[in-house]
């Protein structure tokens, strides 16, 4: 049995910020348990630059940005023990951790902080008809097997869904020698970010298909080729409109699940739209002393914001470990109907500059977006489009929103 | 020369196989796959059923009931899982009642005990998602549910832990009779002699029979696709739903699985490609809708994989067990309940045998049980701990969505019937069966089988021959491209 004041679940670059940030907070016995061999998340596998243009003013790669974080760490007195699975939290803070040299163990938490990251959706979860042959790969696997392993999946290929990941494969498998003949998007606007159908597509002159989906998987062993349909507004294939395009690799990038087993195995309840825990301001779950960040919260389209979003968490989680947690009534927060969802949403304190990240669930142009408190308007922002792919947000700064208010609102409205 | 060649790998093939190896027989069994549980066996329902459909006075109905009468043992000795759940016939009117009242009087016939016909009021008791339409249901308490596939690798693991010899990617070619038994040869020229034959080919056994001239029958598939949710969606039943059966088989069904998962399935399609195993739109948009006739809560968005199977169907309406030549014995048609009866349908065999003036004798040293596999993650802390403690790679998280360690695949990989693909450790450990299909794990447990084969990563296959899963290796240089 072992007692330490915070345990962050996660070396990531979430879990590896919010390390930093509590210990900084004051918290000195911090434990950080990553199931990996090494620190960094799935940063590891990015090579790709464009990571750190917020956080550190320069353009990174993911392994270069994943080092300056764990640099900061390394520097810190915290414990690190990489190769170690937590298989249990409990709502009493107590982890049950496994790994090759400690076997399975107890330890005994005054604060956790959950930052498992996520998972890519698999196959399986989209019903795709069709054989089951080899050759099918969600594309964060893919980037696994050509930037950390050397091997290629494939030589011609196609893409099922256009987010960053599935963007960011079509150009690496392009440079790798590979062919990639489409990338097909169910939905009529593409999920990744703009600058990747830029540089990823555009300048590759890799095809993309919007509101086209593969309707039928062909091959026996390995597979031999897509059937690709056009869909109608209700997202159902348009018979007739079908097209066959032969290929020897289907790689899927159709949508990222926050890996919260942990945290529904305590109970803890999850938001339907960021399939993330409930949290207030300071990160923390509606279970006291869990807090949670990144993606395994809601899903980010930046590293940047998920090291924010750490350091938010680890503070938030010094804070309650060193009782100095100030809390007022809940104060809900939500959006109307263009806001698919909020983070937090719920404040537990009006005090100091606050963000409010928030996601719409269509393209929209010109837009207000306001923050009511209990029918009154705190802020407004004018925007000149906002996408489903780019997450938003809007700072609220100290004393803007008033004393015992009961219930936030950002409102997205069509000028 | 052996004493019994078994054609074909699936639970049918295995049972007789583990049978005669006890009986004290050279056994061999002849595999056209690259794993065993290939065919029928890998994508069913995965229900032992209790055995009030299969017409009295059928073979069907005797050997349902032996077999479903046996399972538990057979189970417990194989160290796999079974679980007496239970099952369900719903009716949705006065006239599915009447139907289930003649279900129920057949399965008296057939010896099944524990048949009643239970209200709604009953059934909500015991299933408190069941959905707004059903009205009554014919309630069988032995009904139960075991993983076909794992059973199967435990019967056929078994058998050749006590010496039987299995031969993979073995493709019966031709068949000759000869003063002494057959020949057998293999699509690749290797030869077996035996004594006896046995054709448990499955789909393939209208065909194998014709290669030693004792056809009578056919043999067509019928496709049965499947929807398979997470575990999160196992605990809306726990009983095995069905409808009232049709001519074409027991109707779509919903139950949960040994290992906690949700089943949906199955369709029922004839077809005449016996290797088409493609699902179709329409048939997961039908399972779907019948299962939301049945269950209120099933959350389809819960869906982890789909797939389909093929029955081997046989144009008797029965099972087809004979010996049509001296030595050769025909199993063949055996759909549904053929995993049901597979241990009863092994032991008719070897009477069958004997009755045709066969000597089977008793292997003395015969070695029934067998460790279970799965027992890892069931253990206390402490005795993982002992086992970590003595083997590392116990302590190496390799599936975390199923929890599967590194220990467990390498014994996967090191025990009898050996896995040579990814699909094979899947199937044997549960590594890369979870929500994220393999996602995370696979890339590793390609190493794993790329170090313990002795093989490069890129001859690494998913399942069987020509499934590679990487085509080379990353900056390679490509002539004439």
């Amino acid at each position: 049995m072992r007692n330490v004041d915070l345990v962050v679940i996660g070396g990531g670059p979430a879990g590896m910020c919010a390390a930093v940030s509590a210990y900084n907070a004051g918290i000195k016995s911090i434990l950080v348990l990553e199931r990996d061999a090494a620190l960094g998340g799935i940063l590891q596998q990015c090579i790709h630059n464009g990571f750190g243009l917020h956080r550190f003013k320069e353009e990174l790669t993911g392994p270069e940005y994943a080092h300056r974080c764990e640099k900061e760490l390394r520097e810190l007195p915290v414990e690190i023990q990489c190769g170690t699975m937590v298989t249990d939290i409990s709502r009493d803070k107590v982890v049950t951790a496994v790994s090759p040299e400690k076997g399975v163990e107890k330890i005994y938490a005054k604060a956790i902080i959950l930052a498992m990251g996520c998972r890519e959706r698999p196959r399986g979860a989209l019903n795709i008809p069709g054989s089951r042959p080899a050759g099918i790969f969600s594309a964060g696997t893919a980037q696994k097997y050509v930037n950390m392993m050397g091997y290629m999946p494939g030589k011609n290929v196609v893409i099922l869904g256009s987010g960053d990941i599935g963007l960011i494969m079509a150009r690496r498998m392009t440079l790798e020698g590979a062919k990639v003949h489409a990338v097909c998007e169910v939905m009529p606007y593409s999920g990744g970010l703009a600058r990747n159908i830029e540089q990823c597509l555009n300048d590759f002159e890799i095809p993309l298909y919007l509101s086209h989906t593969v309707t039928k998987i062909h091959g026996d062993k390995r597979i031999t080729g897509v059937t690709i349909s056009k869909v109608d507004e209700k997202m159902q294939p348009v018979k007739g409109n079908e097209f066959f395009i032969e290929c020897d690799t289907l790689l899927l990038s159709v949508g990222l699940i926050p890996e919260n087993e942990l945290s529904k195995g305590a109970g803890l309840s999850l938001d339907n739209a960021t399939r993330g825990c409930i949290v207030d301001q300071s990160r923390e779950t509606e279970a006291e002393g869990i807090f949670a960040c990144g993606n395994v919260l809601h899903v980010h389209d930046l590293a940047d914001y998920v090291s924010e979003e750490g350091e938010i968490a680890g503070k938030g989680a010094a804070e309650y470990i060193l009782g100095l947690q100030k809390k007022t009534e809940k104060i809900s927060v939500s959006g109307n109907e263009y806001v698919r969802y909020t983070v937090p949403q719920f404040l537990s304190s009006v005090e100091g500059n606050m963000k409010i990240y928030y996601r719409t669930g269509s393209v929209l142009s010109d837009v207000t977006i306001s923050v009511v408190a209990d029918g009154v308007v705190v802020s407004k922002q004018k925007k000149k489009k906002i996408v489903p792919g780019e997450m938003q947000f809007v700072l609220l700064k100290d004393g803007d929103i008033p004393e015992f208010t009961k219930e936030i609102k950002v409102c997205i409205d069509k000028n | 020369m052996f004493d019994v060649a078994i054609i074909g790998a699936g639970v049918v093939g295995g049972m007789i196989a583990r049978k005669l190896t006890a009986c004290d027989m050279k056994v061999c069994i002849l595999e056209k796959e690259s794993d065993v549980a290939e065919g029928a066996t890998k994508a069913n329902s995965a229900i032992i059923h209790a055995g009030f459909d299969a017409k009295a006075g059928t073979l069907k109905a005797l050997l349902n009931k032996r077999g479903s009468d046996m399972m538990q043992d057979v189970c417990k000795e194989l160290g796999v899982s079974y679980k007496r759940n239970g099952s369900m016939v719903l009716g949705f009117s006065n006239d599915d009642e009447k139907k289930l009242r003649e279900i129920m009087e057949n399965g008296e016939k057939n010896g099944i005990n524990g048949l009643e016909i239970i209200s709604r009021e009953r059934i909500v008791e015991l299933e408190p998602n069941i959905a707004d339409g059903v009205t009554c249901a014919l309630y069988a308490p032995t009904g139960a549910i075991v993983c076909p596939y794992e059973l199967t690798l435990a019967t056929i693991g078994n058998a050749m832990d006590n010496g039987a010899e299995l031969m993979l990617d073995f493709k019966v070619e031709r068949i000759e009779k000869t003063d002494v038994g057959f020949e057998i040869l293999s699509d690749e020229g290797t030869m077996v002699d035996a004594k006896i034959v046995v054709n448990a080919a499955g789909l393939y056994s209208d065909e194998i029979a014709d290669l030693a001239q004792c056809k009578s029958f056919s043999v067509h598939p019928r496709k049965g696709e499947y929807i398979l949710l997470d575990k999160e969606a196992g605990m809306t039943v726990s009983h095995t739903l069905f409808t009232v059966p049709t001519s074409m088989g027991k109707g779509i069904l919903v139950s949960p699985t040994v290992d906690g998962n949700l089943i949906l399935g199955p369709t029922a399609v004839d077809m005449t490609d016996k290797e088409n195993k493609d699902t179709e739109r329409d048939g997961l948009d039908r399972i779907i809708a019948e299962s939301a006739r049945m269950v209120k809560s099933a959350d389809i968005r819960q869906s982890i994989t789909s797939f389909c199977g093929l029955r081997a169907v046989g144009d008797t309406g029965d099972f087809i067990i004979d010996m049509p030549s001296k030595g050769f014995v025909n199993v063949a048609g055996i759909e549904s309940p053929g995993l049901s009866s597979a241990p009863a349908i092994a032991e008719y065999v070897a009477e069958l045998l004997e009755n045709n003036g066969f000597t089977l004798g008793v292997k003395v040293d015969f070695k029934g049980e067998r460790e279970p596999m799965k027992g890892f993650s069931e253990l206390s802390y402490e005795e993982k701990n002992e086992i970590i403690k003595k083997d590392p790679a116990y302590g190496r998280v390799v599936c975390r969505c199923e929890n599967i360690t590194e220990g467990e695949i390498l014994r996967a990989i090191r025990t009898n019937p050996k896995p040579r693909d990814l699909d094979g450790v899947k199937r044997r450990t549960r590594a890369q069966m979870g929500r994220c299909q393999g996602g995370f794990c696979s890339p590793y447990i390609t190493e794993l089988l790329s170090k313990e084969l002795g093989i490069p990563m890129e001859q690494v296959e998913k399942t069987g021959k020509d499934s590679y899963i990487l085509s080379g290796r990353t900056k390679e240089v490509v002539e004439n491209a």
